[in-house]
């Protein structure tokens, strides 16, 4: 993608070959950008990152230093032993683990169910289809908070405060997903990969097991990052059913250290940075294909 | 092979038809039932496993978002407090009669509104620039769609964390900034207008860059013929942008407004940690206590379960108004062009 560049000598052949078009004709993906837009990309990257690089530096003082001016603009010596300690304080271990748990749990079945129902809902005739699936999508419309008392009455009586239950069950339901896999497979599977599995006599699961799933894998793979990153960051409903010495995900974990009776500010900064550092792993290594995915999701939604 | 459940399909329709079995030797009938039995299956299959299909999804939003939706609306009709959920006392319209005369309802509900304005306008119009920008051929250009995605890894409470520290008032970079420059330091916490400035800068920051790529992503779906043509009756290229890519963006546009509207009418991490020490005030005057956060502050901190549940379904109910109001819109403009 990146070393498409095409050198300057072929650019007038080409050109003598279409009908003579101004200049301006080729915008929209075909005209190289000039200084002024790589200068723009460059101070909105910078801006993009830079909060992060920061979290770094600050993350590698010590609290003194935080309270100086001017502040800090490389690293320091203490980002080890700072992540050590914060590590501990906020009980990161464990909130890894729960958080782990959560978003993998969550974003398997989200990808799974949403497979099933998107299939159903972009390739097989039933009764109420159009109706089901405004509901799917007015579901979307509708913010989580609106529902939360009534779940933290559910988790009181069900005693599962604290309990990693409570954050997995009212996350497994994704409008987006069933959409996201519904708007993929109108498009991903011919109807006569169908056809032909039936006419093999497939029962539905079969079709499912046998053609659903191989067609969907690349959007399969994608809704379950989205979903993972979402789990992993999600932070009101964690917020208020977990807690910080009982099994908190890594959000509440690193919330919980601004919330210190003397805070730390380096330590404060460990912690965001390790909060932040899995996520931020996986989108470097898979960045590309993250981006891919993001991109297709919208041009289909 | 092709036709065997076509043929399957047609003796389990006269099935019980008494006149067929002139031909009625043993294992002839054997097989005709076994293959009126396969067909019943079929049918049964084609027929129910759609709904089987979809059933988890709705079961689990019936039990996780409808029923806690409608149960909200119950509930904000009782006085129920966090330290008995289960103890409800029945108080009519009484906490939405309360909301009316709260003043901190509607401090909430302003700020709500400004902070989705501060923090949705710009970082929609600097999305589509950046997108503009990045539809040009670009050398590294996976590199920076990639940085700019790395905001939206970053979470809510890491994000909001960091900011408070840039944002200090004595030690913070972005005042040390500004004193390089000659501006004295601003109050970023306690003043309204800076406070509200701040947290919303926390949300442009995380999502400016994930808008920016749904918006490259469409750009990239239109035609390039429109251009050309656009191009050959001289159109020049802000023209064209104006003339071909925000109509042919339309669908996209109004697409992340309703998100953003949705995501700023629930803003609550970035406010909750942006004065960790004044608890869920969202600053010493409330100067930026969104809605979502003073829902928690009645529930969780008043311990009013109720009230709280009212002012939800307030919320909800703007959220539908607003619904309404961009439907209209998009309407008008759909019947415009």
């Amino acid at each position: 993608m990146t070393t498409t560049v095409t050198p300057p000598e072929t650019t007038p052949a080409k050109e003598s070959k279409r009908p003579r078009l101004p200049k301006s004709a080729r915008a929209g993906g075909t005209l190289h950008g000039g200084p002024i837009a790589y200068a723009i990309l460059i101070v909105f990257t910078i801006v993009s990152l830079f909060p992060l690089v920061w979290t770094a530096i600050a993350a590698s003082r010590d609290n003194q230093r935080l309270a100086q001016n001017p502040p800090p603009f490389w690293f320091g010596s203490n980002l080890f032993k700072n992540l050590e300690i914060a590590w501990e304080d906020a009980n990161l271990g464990e909130a890894f683990l729960n958080t782990t748990i959560v978003a993998g749990i969550s974003a398997v079945t989200i990808v799974v169910l949403s497979t099933i129902a998107g299939f159903a809902f972009a390739k097989l005739r039933f009764k109420g289809r159009n109706a089901l699936m405004l509901i799917v999508i007015g579901t979307m419309m509708v913010p989580p908070q609106l529902s939360i008392i009534p779940l933290y009455m559910m988790v009181a009586k069900l005693d599962w405060s604290d309990q990693l239950q409570a954050v997995i069950f009212p996350s497994l339901v994704s409008a987006f997903g069933v959409f996201f896999m519904r708007q993929y497979l109108l498009q991903a599977l011919p109807d006569e990969v169908i056809e032909a599995a039936r006419v093999d006599g497939a029962s539905s699961w079969r079709v499912i097991w046998h053609v659903v799933f191989p067609a969907a894998r690349p959007a399969m793979a994608v809704l379950g990052m989205l979903m993972f990153v979402q789990t992993w960051n999600d932070f009101l409903w964690p917020f208020l059913v977990l807690t910080q010495t009982g099994s908190p995900t890594v959000q509440v974990a690193v919330a919980g250290l601004g919330r210190g009776y003397t805070p730390d500010q380096s330590l404060i900064m460990a912690g965001a940075l390790l909060g932040t550092l899995p996520l931020l792993l996986v989108f470097t290594i898979f960045g590309k294909q993250i981006v891919g995915g993001i991109m297709q999701g919208a041009v289909k939604g | 092979m092709a036709t065997r459940h076509d043929t399957a399909a047609l003796p389990s329709k006269g099935g019980a038809a008494p006149g067929r079995p002139s031909k009625g030797s043993a294992p002839m009938d054997k097989d005709q039932r076994r293959r009126a039995k396969l067909s019943r299956r079929w049918q049964r299959d084609m027929r129910w496993s759609p709904y089987a299909f979809v059933s988890p999804f709705f079961l689990l939003f019936i039990a996780f978002g409808l029923f806690p939706l409608l149960y909200t609306g119950w509930a904000s009709l009782h006085q129920v407090e966090l330290t008995a959920p289960t103890d409800m006392s029945w108080v009519g319209l009484k906490n939405y009669t309360r909301i009316f005369d709260d003043e901190f309802f509607w401090n909430a509900a302003q700020n709500t509104l400004t902070i989705g304005i501060i923090a949705t306008v710009p970082q929609l119009l600097i999305a589509m620039g950046i997108a503009h920008i990045l539809n040009y051929k670009l050398r590294a250009s996976t590199f920076y769609r990639v940085a700019m995605l790395a905001p939206y890894a970053t979470s809510i409470a890491s994000a909001s964390l960091v900011f408070v520290l840039l944002f200090g008032y004595d030690y913070g970079m972005i005042n040390w900034a500004l004193d390089f420059v000659g501006i004295d330091p601003v109050d970023w916490q306690g003043e309204k207008w800076p406070s509200q400035f701040a947290v919303s800068s926390i949300i442009i920051w995380r999502w400016t860059g994930y808008n920016a790529l749904i918006y490259l992503a469409a750009m990239q779906a239109i035609p390039q013929d429109l251009y050309e043509s656009a191009a050959l009756d001289g159109a020049s290229r802000w023209k064209q942008f104006i003339h071909v890519t925000l109509p042919s963006l339309r669908p996209t546009i109004l697409f992340t407004v309703v998100v953003s509207t949705i995501g700023a009418s629930q803003v609550f991490g970035e406010p909750l940690l942006f004065d960790a020490n004044k608890g869920a005030s969202g600053g010493a005057e409330h100067q930026f206590q969104t809605l979502g956060l003073y829902l928690y502050e009645q529930g969780w901190v008043n311990q009013h379960l109720g009230r709280a549940s009212a002012i939800a379904w307030t919320m909800f109910a703007i959220l539908i108004v607003i619904g309404i109001i961009n439907q209209l819109i998009s309407r008008r403009l759909r019947a415009s062009s």
